[in-house]
């Protein structure tokens, strides 16, 4: 992988349409872009398209970059667009901006009160409990899938996620809610399972 | 559970991801502590969905690579090629 320091990168240079910068941008982005992607359509050939389509698009757009938020932040939006029209190919129903706003405070109440907590990260972090967590991601609805990847996967601020998917603060902040509650809520019911399949065993 | 504002179960659970950010003020966070301590199913639910971010964090490995080959397509797709090498390891 080619390192390249972010604030290496000069905007001015990109917008002066200067390849090497280029080049420079795409080491030091495409790794994270491409994770957004997998995590996001859960396969390679998917998560390619979206690189691609990507810095091709940032490419051709590069002179409406207002530098309002990172140049990352900016990247990420082109890249959750790309992600979202692959993802409409097959289900023409996707859409992120569909929360329910008359019910947008209101969230599920846990269900699960499994104690897993305290269980060994051993255990937690064997290649079946990361493939629980894979799946349990990859069952959220897109659009806290989306807010969750951002925020908790690629660690981007509530408001730069908020950028990233034109959304409001408030509504990032009640998806991500959502999103942790039911993803702790499909852990707490396979730990659950596990736990109590030990038990059993002895 | 209970009802209604930060010392109950209904008002932890609108504080949460607020309380294990980190971003909570001290009151706020002393009434969920104190509810916490008195209520089991909330003391879980904040103890899993720590955990449930941590594992997230833990399994997630940033350095990660791209693939050569992936990175060799995209430099070809952006006409780049000519930067392509020499790649760094």
């Amino acid at each position: 992988m080619v390192e390249t320091a972010i604030q290496d990168i000069s905007i001015e240079a990109l917008r002066n349409g200067d390849r090497a910068e280029f080049a420079k941008l795409v080491d030091a982005y495409s790794a994270p872009i491409y994770r957004l992607g997998l995590r996001m359509l859960g396969n390679e050939q998917d998560a390619e398209d979206v690189l691609q389509n990507t810095f091709i698009s940032a490419l051709t757009h590069l002179s409406t970059f207002e530098g309002r938020s990172s140049i990352l932040t900016w990247l990420y939006r082109i890249a959750v667009n790309e992600s979202l029209m692959i993802l409409r190919r097959g289900k023409p129903e996707v859409n992120i901006d569909d929360v329910d706003s008359s019910d947008e405070n209101d969230v599920a109440r846990p269900t699960q009160f499994v104690d897993w907590g305290a269980l060994p990260e051993v255990e937690l972090l064997s290649s079946e409990g990361k493939q629980a967590l894979d799946n349990a991601i990859q069952n959220l609805p897109e659009n806290l899938r989306m807010v969750f990847l951002l925020r908790d996967i690629q660690d981007l601020s509530i408001k730069d996620t908020a950028d990233a998917l034109n959304l409001s603060q408030a509504n990032v902040k009640v998806r991500l809610l959502r999103a942790r509650l039911m993803l702790r809520e499909q852990l707490s019911y396979y730990y659950g399972e596990r736990m109590k399949k030990e038990k059993s065993n002895g | 559970m209970a009802e209604s504002t930060h010392n109950t179960c209904e008002g932890l659970l609108g504080s949460l991801s607020d309380y294990v950010d980190g971003e909570l003020g001290a009151e706020l966070c002393r009434q969920i502590e104190k509810h916490i301590a008195e209520c089991e199913d909330c003391r879980i639910v904040v103890d899993t969905t720590r955990k449930t971010i941590d594992l997230v964090h833990a399994s997630n490995d940033p350095q990660t690579d791209l693939p050569d080959e992936v990175r060799n397509r995209l430099f070809k797709r952006l006409n780049l090629d000519d930067y392509l090498k020499p790649a760094v390891k």
